[in-house]
């Protein structure tokens, strides 16, 4: 029997189920688009001179070797100091803190730390570091870097270290294996894709991140790799170009953006895969 | 070696604390100079003036608190939209390429936006969307006032759909997270009754992840709050508190991006440490909410996170 109820109801159904199919819509459309501008407003400035010339001043041509170089080395040291730390916290919640108040607390104070503000973060090295030693410096980008980094990779390793299961520690335990030994010889490579993952998420999070930069790193407009002064980075010089009213420089943002958005994109990805390839 | 290794891991639990503990610390200690001032009358002064060392905070928590609304009000239906297509109505070929994609949005970097946001989004916005807005609602009276002015392309709404897009990866990931929760015996059952699927997503996935759902909205609400460089290039860096949402105003964020590095004096960066030590506390406490409400969740499933 079709009555109205019925066919109000279906109608309902219906109509919420094309929102919600265009909801997806809406989701990709700006995916698409932001990439399509990024291809097409960056491919002009894909040039080689991107890669072998230095931020130039304004009103003339040049690349962005200086800022690539600091942004690398940054990434990277910012990602050395930061995963060990991320790592034998993580080990600690996951491993050692199923008893008692300090794995809870840490566990959600990360989670907390984990979306904070990462402007917030790049104050307080500025005001514990840059600002006690009074001049911006390539370490305290790192620094900043190093923080934002610590959060990931303890969620990443606790979580992973979890699913080991406790029939592999006990067996380890079983052989006599002292604790470290067990952890270090069972549990890590046990957890290794997961934890990897974690890793390349970071390095993902913090290539991008502008915002702690700002007063750490600062600028450098010259090659430097000293990292005990301003270094330069691809993103803050993306966010001072595009501010700028110079064409050449406008166009070199768009080269940086191009850059940082498909290398971050593609860690994302192989993030995934390394964690797929494991199930 | 054992102690050792037991007790360096512990030595970096307790450093992860102290990161939290640190960041509290010494920004109330560098904003002493203002706190001290202005006391709690900073919260509510709309005055912002470098020159005679008048500082207030009233307008960038205003914006702040208003671009991240705006995004609320987009993204949450669109979120829920989002993952309860995942969930319920793709086909499952379709799944893990189409989360993958929503996901890829959270990857992009916020710079990316903000430059998108600026360069494509404005002026498109400001020569198609706005001029329909105030035309629309402009004349109305009260609700009006939010579509006033001339059309620019930047300031709070702008800000507020750009926020839209980048939290809407983080509130669908959640969702997607605990409707996987509920128990298929409970879905069929209400479709065993003759109940439609969206029914099923509205009376019984949705009541039933309820406290799953909010702790995901404030997780999104924790990004978009502290959301820096995507804002600060649209949002359009004006230090005036306004009705209208098509005017340009200033976030914390933003404020602190845009002037820290250049602040004159003392009690300028002390304003602005200051400001971004509000922005922390709200951060922290919409962020903790979020947390606890998750928990809960799991404690119901009989779960642990």
């Amino acid at each position: 029997m079709v009555n109205a109820i019925y066919i109000r109801r279906r109608r309902l159904n219906k109509l919420m189920l094309l929102i919600s199919g265009a909801t997806i819509v809406f989701g990709l459309f700006w995916l698409t688009w932001i990439l399509a501008t990024l291809l097409y407003q960056g491919f002009v400035a894909l040039r080689p001179s991107l890669f072998t010339q230095m931020t130039p001043p304004p009103g003339s041509d040049g690349g962005l070797l200086n800022a690539i170089a600091g942004s690398f080395m940054m990434a990277a040291t910012g990602t050395i100091i930061g995963t060990p730390v991320g790592i034998l916290a993580g080990t600690y919640l996951a491993e050692f803190g199923r008893r008692g108040w300090l794995a809870p607390a840490t566990r959600f104070i990360n989670d907390i730390l984990l979306s904070a503000p990462s402007i917030v973060i790049g104050l307080l090295v500025y005001s514990v570091y840059v600002s006690q030693v009074k001049h911006f410096s390539g370490w305290g980008g790192a620094l900043a870097l190093a923080l934002i980094v610590i959060p990931v990779v303890v969620r990443t390793t606790d979580d992973m270290l979890k699913l080991v299961p406790d029939s592999l520690r006990e067996a380890a335990f079983a052989l006599g294996a002292p604790y470290w030994k067990m952890i270090v010889f069972v549990s890590y490579p046990a957890a290794k894709a997961g934890m990897i993952t974690g890793i390349l998420l970071a390095v993902a999070r913090i290539s991008g991140e502008t915002a702690p930069l700002l007063f750490t790193s600062l600028n450098n407009q010259f090659w430097s790799t000293d990292m005990n002064a301003p270094m330069a980075n691809l993103p803050v010089v993306i966010f001072q170009f595009a501010m700028s009213p110079y064409e050449d420089w406008q166009r070199l943002a768009w080269g940086g953006a191009i850059l940082i958005t498909f290398g971050v994109l593609a860690l994302n990805i192989a993030a995934r895969l390394v964690s797929r390839g494991k199930n | 070696m054992d102690t050792l290794f037991k007790n360096l891991t512990r030595f970096f639990a307790f450093f992860v604390l102290a990161i939290l503990v640190a960041i509290l610390l010494s920004l109330v200690y560098h904003s002493q100079l203002t706190l001290s001032k202005f006391g709690f009358g900073f919260l509510f002064v709309d005055e912002w003036d470098p020159v005679k060392e008048e500082f207030g905070a009233l307008v960038p928590i205003y914006g702040t608190l208003v671009s991240s609304a705006i995004a609320m009000i987009i993204g949450i239906p669109v979120s829920f939209g989002i993952a309860l297509f995942l969930t319920e109505l793709s086909p499952n070929w379709l799944k893990r390429p189409l989360g993958t994609a929503i996901e890829m949005l959270a990857a992009i970097p916020s710079i990316i936006y903000g430059m998108w946001g600026l360069f494509v989004f404005a002026p498109l916005f400001a020569d198609y969307v706005q001029p329909a807005l105030i035309k629309t609602f402009g004349a109305l009276p009260i609700f009006g006032m939010l579509f006033k002015g001339p059309a620019m392309g930047i300031g709070m709404l702008t800000a507020g759909i750009i926020l839209a897009i980048m939290v809407i990866p983080f509130i669908t990931a959640i969702m997607r997270d605990v409707f996987e929760l509920v128990p298929p015996m409970l879905k069929e059952s209400a479709y065993g009754l003759g109940a439609t699927t969206w029914e099923v997503a509205w009376k019984i996935v949705l009541p039933y992840t309820k406290i799953g759902v909010v702790g995901g909205i404030m997780l999104g609400l924790g990004r978009a709050l502290g959301e820096t460089m995507a804002v600060t290039f649209v949002i359009g860096n004006a230090h005036r508190l306004s009705t209208s949402l098509l005017a340009p105003g200033n976030s914390i964020a933003s404020s602190l991006s845009n002037e820290f590095t250049e602040a004159v004096g003392d009690l300028h960066s002390s304003a602005l440490i200051e400001l971004g030590l509000i922005l922390f506390l709200i951060t922290t406490i919409v962020l903790a909410l979020s947390k606890l409400l998750l928990q809960q969740l799991a404690k119901q499933e009989g779960r642990k996170t």
